[in-house]
Formats: C-alpha cells, structure tokens, sequence
C-alpha cells in the first residue's frame, strides 16, 4: 500500500508559526489511529526540529510520509549548516542569538531531543547550503 | 467499550433554523447540520456548553431536573455550588442565600465549597509528593476532562485523579444527612444546584467514578427567579447559620482560585475550552516544561460563567471576590475518611478515528486528503460540517457528499446546464462559435 505523504512549507520569519506543521501531523495521526505513545514522540521531536528550522535556518520544507509501521519526517532548509554536528548534539549546546534566548528559545536541548524521541535520526548538512534532518518512528505494532 | 453516553447538552429541534452559529464554535466538531437541523455527534461531544451560549434562537438546552424530583426522597439536601452565591445582586450575604435556598423545600444545605477545600488539601499533597506527571492538570471541570479523553490521550497521565469538589461534598452530604435524619442512605436526596452541563453529564455518566453521589441536578437558571423572590421575602431574624466554607473553597469559581490553593508557584490558569485546547496543544508538544500546575477550566469566567448561571460572570467574579474578603482562607471542609482519589481509570475513547483498521484509516485519509483539495476552502458551513477538512472527513466517513458544498453543486449544476445546453442545439449549427464557447468554459 501506498504511503500517505504530507508536505508542508515552515515560514522562516514567524516564531508564532513554528509548531503548525507538527500540529497537523499529530491530528492526523490521531485520525489514523496511531498509539498515543508514538503520536507524542512525534510531535517532539518535531516539534524541535520544526523551531530550529525557524531560529537557525530561515525555513523550509517538511516531507512526512505515513506507514502503519513507519513514520518518517524530511525537515530540509537552505540554512547556514551545521559546522560541527558532535557539538550541535551536545545537551546545553546553542548558537542561538540573545534575541532568540529572549523569546525563550534555545536551550541547547532541540537536537539531543530530537535523537532520544525518535527511532532513527539522520543529519546531512552543508555550511552555506542547508542542513535535512530525517527522523524515522517505528510503531509498535500493536495497534486496534 | 461501545456505550454511548447520556449527554446533557440536546437540541430542541423546533426552535433550531439550522444556522451555522453552533457549527462553528462547538469546540470538539460535534455538530453537523442535516436538513436544516443541527445535530449533536453524541460521541463527540464533551458537554461544555458552548452551544447554548452562542445559539441566538435557544435551542439548545441542558436538560437537568425540575423540581418535582424532590418527591423522590424523605430528606433532600441543595447541594450549592460555589458560583451560587455570586448570582444575586441584592444580597452578598452568603447565609441570606442558602436560607433561600433551604426555603425553596430542602431539609438542609451543603456547600460544594467545602468539597473544593477538601480538593485543594488533596492537590497539595498530591503536588508535593512528587508523584504526579508535570505540569499536572486539574481534574476539576468535567468539560476539560472529557476533553482529554477523546482529543489528548496522551494527557491523560497529567490529570490529578482528584474526585470533583461536588462530588467531595455529596458524600459527606449524605452521610451527615443520615445523621440528622436518621433515615438511610437512600431515602436522602443530594440535588446539586448547577452552572455547568457537563456536571449534569457527569452525574448521569462518571467519566471517573463508578456512582456520582448526586442524585438530581437543578439548573441555577431555572430557580432564579423563585430565590430571588424569596430573598426579598427573608427578614432579618429568619436567616440561618448555613455557610461554613473559607475563601479558598469559593473562589474555586472564578480563574485562579484553585491554581493559587494549590500552593504551587508555577502555576497557570487556563479559562476557555479554545484556550485551553491551546495550552494542551502546548503541553503535547513539550512547550510548558516550565509549568507544574494547569488550572482549566471551560467556560471563560470560571464555573460563574457557567453556561446554567443567570448573572453576567464579570460581575458574578467581582461580587465572589469582595464576599470572600472577609472570609478566613480555610474554614471547615471535610472528613478525613473521605476518599478523595477516583476509583475508575479515565479512558482514552479513540473517537476521531478514521477506522480501526489502520490500513483502511490510511486509505481513507489519502481520499480525504484529495476531497480536501478540491473543496474551496472557505470554511463556510453551508454544507452542514463546521470546515471544508471536516466535510471532506465526512464524505469518507460515509455521512456525506461532495455536492453537499454548495460550490461543488453549483460547478455540477453549471456544467449539466451546459451538456443541455449542447444537447439542445441543432448539431450543424454554427460549429465554429460553439466550439469556442466550450475552450472559454474548460479554462
Ligand atoms: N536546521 C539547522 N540549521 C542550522 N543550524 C542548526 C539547525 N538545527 C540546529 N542547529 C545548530 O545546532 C545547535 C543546537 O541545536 P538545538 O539542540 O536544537 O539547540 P538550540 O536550538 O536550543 O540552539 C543550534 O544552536 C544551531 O547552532
Ligand atoms: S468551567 Fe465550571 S461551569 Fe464551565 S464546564 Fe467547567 S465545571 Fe462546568
Ligand atoms: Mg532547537
């Protein structure tokens, strides 16, 4: 069976935005039935995923393909990259500017979030290009 | 478990018309409107209220008791909630009301507020013991809870399995009814005077305790009228000793009084069931870290904007807030004894479910998906859902089409009127003109 995609553009100039996209994805989880367990760990670590692409990166794409066994999300940007990948997944680890900290964001804890709520997480960047994280979710497949 | 619940939100279907106004608000889309009446998706709803506020002809009703139900029982007992005592412009007197109240045919009155302090001991040993998921989330307002159970499941584990402060009270009601009376347990009757539906709903189908101890439920609207003559009617001298309960228990009824008892200082409160989607939304997403307490509430206003009050509840809150002034924050409350956890699990009721199966769910949402796309997106109502995504669902769902848009309907209409249009014309006729025609309409 074909796997339900969704496609989503993440506006790079509104914080009050940031969210929407793992907003829509969680209904529609919820709609198909997945186990609440699994819809949570999505929305994180979307969710994260989602703020970074607005803070750090000016926007973007997201691709979310839906399986009744796998989830996964393709956030893309054409960002600044990730220059060191060992370091941005550190806990406490930010380059968030001042203005970004203020609004509350920043805390150093989106990445190492987003690797501990999902099953499989893939970062392929390019300084001055962009950066796309894959985040893969495995359902257990216990569903009814 | 397949069981439809009693609801106390209904519609009387006669004064409907069928407008869009309940449509649009219902926070949970339970509504849908099929020839020209509305409908309540009973599995959907949640019973908060919002339709009978907003309905401009009044045909939606919360059914509650009248007051013959008093028969039923040798010793009744007015169980008063504590946005009663906010209702009257008169009087701020707390004892001149329930003596009121007690006057109407009731043996004695009880204070829901009492049950409420009883809540907020509980919450703050609860809240200190480390046990409970953060930020942790009021039990309190039977809307909110049902809210959680059909639309955040994952939130469940947040709720204080806390009994509400009415259903606190009802049990100590009873027993100390029994004691006065001497009758027994059953031939009393606990009758909850009400500014909520969903509490109504509450009684007749507990979401988190087997057996509500409330018998009946009158509505507050419903006897006001008759207590406010009898207020007037009270002299001085007549007015009995009937109020018991500190300021912490009262002002339960307005936003913020439960956060704040809760003695925790990171707390929030959320009034409004659109904001406290909002905050749940938050919570879900892991936005609220820094927040150990939500205090949610419904109606905007608190329980005194409940939608079964009869005064406006900005004034309702002010005049709540300058009786409890004088008040000690604690009076008496409850028994000991008094179990105050649920005794029955909330459970997730996975109603926005496409299918069971998540195969067909899935093929159901790729078809829901494409419907979608080619609905005008306007969001109008006129084809009975509340949004264009929502009658897209439904089409899938199998309760409606897509020439139930009115949009669709008419780009159908048009373009059969055209095909009679073509067939109405001799075929050798200007050929050239008509083909024209047909390029200008296809682009
Ligand atoms: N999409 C992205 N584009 C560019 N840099 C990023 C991106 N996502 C994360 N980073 C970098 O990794 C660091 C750590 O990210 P994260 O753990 O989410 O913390 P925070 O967002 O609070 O700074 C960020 O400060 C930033 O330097
Ligand atoms: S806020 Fe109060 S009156 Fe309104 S639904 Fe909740 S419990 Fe009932
Ligand atoms: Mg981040």
């Amino acid at each position: 069976m074909a796997a339900l995609t969704m496609h989503y553009t993440v506006d790079g100039n509104d914080f009050t935005l940031a969210g929407d996209c793992s907003s829509k994805v969680k209904k529609s989880l919820t709609q198909l039935g997945f186990d609440p367990a699994t819809i949570r760990k999505v929305a994180i670590a979307m969710y994260e995923g989602e703020i970074n692409m607005v803070i750090h990166a000016n926007g973007g794409f997201i691709d979310v393909s839906i399986e009744p066994d796998k989830i996964v999300a393709v956030l893309n940007d054409h960002g600044p990259g990730i220059a060191d990948i060992n370091k941005a997944m550190q806990e406490g680890f930010s380059t968030a500017s001042n203005k970004v900290r203020e609004l509350g964001f920043g805390a150093g804890m989106g990445l190492p979030n987003m690797k501990k709520y999902s099953d499989e997480m893939n970062i392929s960047t390019k300084i001055g290009e962009g950066t796309i994280v894959t985040l893969t979710f495995y359902t257990n497949k216990t569903n009814n | 478990m397949a069981e439809t619940y009693w609801h106390s939100v209904t519609l009387d279907k006669d004064a409907c018309k069928g407008c869009t106004n309940c449509l649009k608000h219902c926070p949970t889309q339970a509504i849908r409107i099929q020839n020209r009446k509305a409908k309540i998706l009973k599995e959907r709803c949640i019973d908060c209220g919002e339709c009978i506020r907003v309905c401009p002809y009044h045909a939606k009703k919360a059914v509650t008791d009248s007051f013959d139900i008093l028969k039923n029982y040798k010793y009744n007992v007015a169980l008063a909630a504590p946005a009663f005592c906010a209702q009257f412009s008169k009087t701020e007197n707390i004892n001149l009301m329930l003596t009121a109240l007690k006057k109407l045919g009731f043996d004695d009155v009880f204070e829901v507020a009492r049950g409420a302090q009883k809540a907020s001991e509980e919450t703050r040993k609860l809240m200190s013991s480390g046990e409970l998921l953060s930020p942790t989330i009021s039990s309190a307002c039977p809307a909110v809870v049902r809210l959680i159970a059909i639309r955040f499941p994952n939130l469940i584990g947040n709720i204080i399995p806390l009994r509400a402060p009415m259903e606190l009270a009802a049990i100590q009601a009873r027993k100390e009814a029994v004691e006065k009376s001497g009758l027994s347990p059953d031939e009393i009757g606990i009758i909850f005077i009400s500014p909520c539906a969903a509490k109504v709903t509450e009684i007749r189908s507990p979401s988190n305790v087997k057996n509500s101890e409330v018998d009946a439920v009158l509505s507050m609207k419903d006897i006001y009228l008759k207590l406010a003559q009898t207020i007037n009617k009270i002299d001085e001298n007549e007015i009995e000793n009937l109020s018991f309960s500190g300021k912490e228990g009262i002002l339960w009824a307005v936003p913020g009084g439960e956060a704040v008892a809760s003695h925790v200082e990171r707390q929030i409160a959320v009034d409004g069931i659109q904001n406290v989607i909002q905050v749940f939304e938050d919570i879900e997403d892991g936005k609220l870290n820094d927040i150990e307490y939500v205090e949610a509430l419904a109606c905007i206003g608190g329980c005194v904007g409940g939608p079964l009050t009869a005064e406006n509840s900005f004034v309702a809150c002010s005049r709540l807030k300058r009786i409890c002034k004088p008040l000690a924050d604690e009076k008496l409350g409850l028994n000991d004894d008094i179990v105050a956890q649920w005794d029955k699990p909330l459970i997730y009721r996975p109603i926005m479910n496409l299918d069971k199966d998540i195969n067909i769910a899935m093929e159901k949402m790729i078809k829901l998906e494409e419907i979608y796309d080619r609905l005008p997106k306007l969001d109008c109502g006129s084809c009975g859902s509340p949004t264009c995504r929502s009658l897209a669902e439904d089409i899938v769902r199998g309760y409606a089409k897509e020439t139930d848009c009115i949009f669709k309907l008419r780009e159908r209409l048009s373009s059969f009127v055209n095909e009679m249009v073509q067939i109405d014309k001799p075929k050798t006729e200007d050929y050239s003109s008509d083909k024209n025609n047909n390029d200008n309409g296809s682009k």
